[in-house]
């Protein structure tokens, strides 16, 4: 539906470009004014270093964060995709029953709330301190915005469709696949959103606890941090955020694609 | 009354009552039937319990005492609001409850071409609900209703939300569907003008808890025209049938 997509305007990239200004800005006064012996003696940088000094300090370490960062791409994506399919299949379950709904929602909320580092002796003492354990992580991290989205969306599906479902006399699964499913896909792709930059949060946390193989961006900004290469650190950050900003676009395009022609609300102006 | 099991009769109430977990008594004996070829209205003011009568008689909400006498597999239930599922085009939305029912989609897509072509919503196949005014909508809901094509209606304040042009357009539209097609009918309205203008049949239902208190038969012959509103004897009769709910209601 072209007709009612909105046109991209001068306003869609002037307010990020401003914010992205002031952001440098910010940034230096940081570097030079706020942050006290910021710079040695010599001239090296102690915590904050100014934005052109982070790629001059670049040099032989873009090979290795790249690297990281498809490492950390892999865990994030594979985690997010079993999360995806656990999540979703999860909150079918709970709506099938009040019960079902009642008996789980708690521990998904306290799931949410737990402390991965409780967690990380436990884990690793299963699956070894390794690709799958940081998977498991992005796993717990992510989890719960799909389910509780999914969930809220099944549930919400108007009494007067449940009514002409009953008076059809379709079976439990024909007003899943027909009714709810359809129904929750706006707040499913809300869902998705949400999770996609905590998969990405999810990876580097398992890299810090879970260091065995080929280890990702939470491995190098620990390395860096340890060695006081604040620049590097910096960049592997920023790596780490391109990455969720990536996953998040590629849903919300997605959900664009999937219910933008009939879902109102995906074109808000 | 005409006594239920009659073989011209497509729907009859006997003694239906009806208490809400509550304690909310919503129906109290009501006895009626709607036979072949009738098209019978209820009125009352909002809250009287006649949305209740009809989920009663589609067997969505059970009553508390008396008998149902219906075919439930040739129902047409059309809601209060018009119910699309708002991911399907107005194609896809008619085709519902026939691809529901397991008929076949080279079948169920003659069906619908058919059923949009009754409403007038030939070359809007493709539009989804969010697209359309609410008249066009309640068009597709009633196109959805048709495909099945079923013995009874039952109608549940349709075009309560429409503005008053194209409620008074809809129920032109509907008198001629119900001519061609041939059901029978029960609608619910707070509107004693639509009321009197569909309808074979008016029934007034009291508040709470709800009961048939008076009955007016409409003589007017069918196909009825756009101005039998502002006829005289139309007059006549939707004030006999304002007295009698205000009488209801004191």
């Amino acid at each position: 539906m072209s007709a009612v997509r909105t046109k991209r305007s001068f306003a869609d990239f002037v307010g990020p470009l401003a914010v992205f200004g002031v952001f440098i800005g910010v940034w230096y006064l940081a570097a030079y004014k706020f942050v006290a012996h910021n710079f040695a003696p010599n001239g090296s940088i102690i915590l904050v270093p100014p934005p052109h000094r982070v790629l001059e300090s670049m040099g032989d370490q873009w090979p290795k964060i790249m690297e990281a960062t498809w490492l950390t791409a892999r865990t994030a994506l594979l985690g997010l995709g079993i999360t995806i399919v656990l999540g979703v299949w999860t909150a079918i379950v709970m709506s099938q029953a009040r019960w079902l709904e009642k008996a789980f929602y708690p521990y998904l909320v306290a799931l949410q709330a737990t402390p991965i580092l409780a967690l990380t002796p436990l884990i690793a003492n299963i699956l070894g301190a390794n690709f799958r354990s940081r998977v498991v992580v992005v796993i717990l991290i992510s989890i719960f915005p799909i389910v509780a989205n999914t969930l809220f969306g099944l549930n919400s599906v108007e009494s007067n469709q449940h009514d002409l479902m009953t008076l059809a006399g379709v079976s439990r699964w024909t007003r899943l696949v027909k009714l709810q499913f359809p129904a929750a896909m706006p707040p499913i792709f809300t869902g998705l959103e949400i999770a996609a930059g905590l998969s990405v949060i999810g990876a580097i946390v398992g890299d810090f606890f879970f260091q065995r193989g080929d280890v990702g961006l939470g491995y190098r900004i620990q390395k860096y941090y340890k060695e006081l290469k604040p620049g590097q650190m910096f960049v592997s950050s920023f790596m780490a955020i391109m990455l969720g900003i990536v996953v998040f676009l590629t849903f919300k395009t997605l959900s664009r694609r999937v219910i933008g022609h009939w879902h109102a609300n995906t074109f808000k102006p | 009354m005409p006594a239920a099991g009659d073989a011209t009769t497509r729907l009859s109430f006997t003694d239906i009552s009806m208490t809400f977990p509550d304690g909310t008594e919503a129906l109290s004996r009501i006895s009626f039937a709607v036979h072949a070829g009738e098209f019978v209205t209820v009125v009352g003011p909002s809250g009287c319990g006649k949305s209740t009568l009809l989920r009663i008689a589609s067997g969505l909400t059970p009553q508390t005492d008396g008998e149902v006498d219906i075919d439930r597999s040739s129902i047409g239930y059309v809601f209060q609001d018009a119910t699309l599922l708002q991911w399907r085009n107005v194609q896809r939305n008619v085709e519902l409850l026939a691809e529901l029912h397991g008929i076949r989609k080279a079948e169920r897509k003659a069906l619908a071409a058919e059923a949009i072509e009754l409403v007038g919503l030939v070359g809007h196949e493709q539009k989804y609900p969010r697209q359309l005014s609410g008249g066009m909508r309640m068009r597709a809901s009633l196109a959805r209703s048709l495909v099945l094509k079923p013995k009874v209606f039952l109608f549940d304040e349709p075009f309560g939300a429409l503005d008053e042009i194209t409620r008074e357009r809809l129920n032109d539209e509907l008198l001629e569907l119900f001519q061609l097609e041939g059901f029978a009918a029960l609608f619910i309205t707070h509107s004693i003008y639509e009321a009197v203008f569909l309808s074979t049949r008016v029934l007034v239902m009291s508040a709470r808890p709800g009961q048939i208190v008076a009955e007016f038969v409409v003589p007017f012959a069918y196909p009825r025209a756009h101005d039998l509103r502002f006829d005289p004897a139309f007059a006549e009769l939707t004030g006999r049938v304002s007295h009698a709910l205000r009488e209801a209601h004191v």
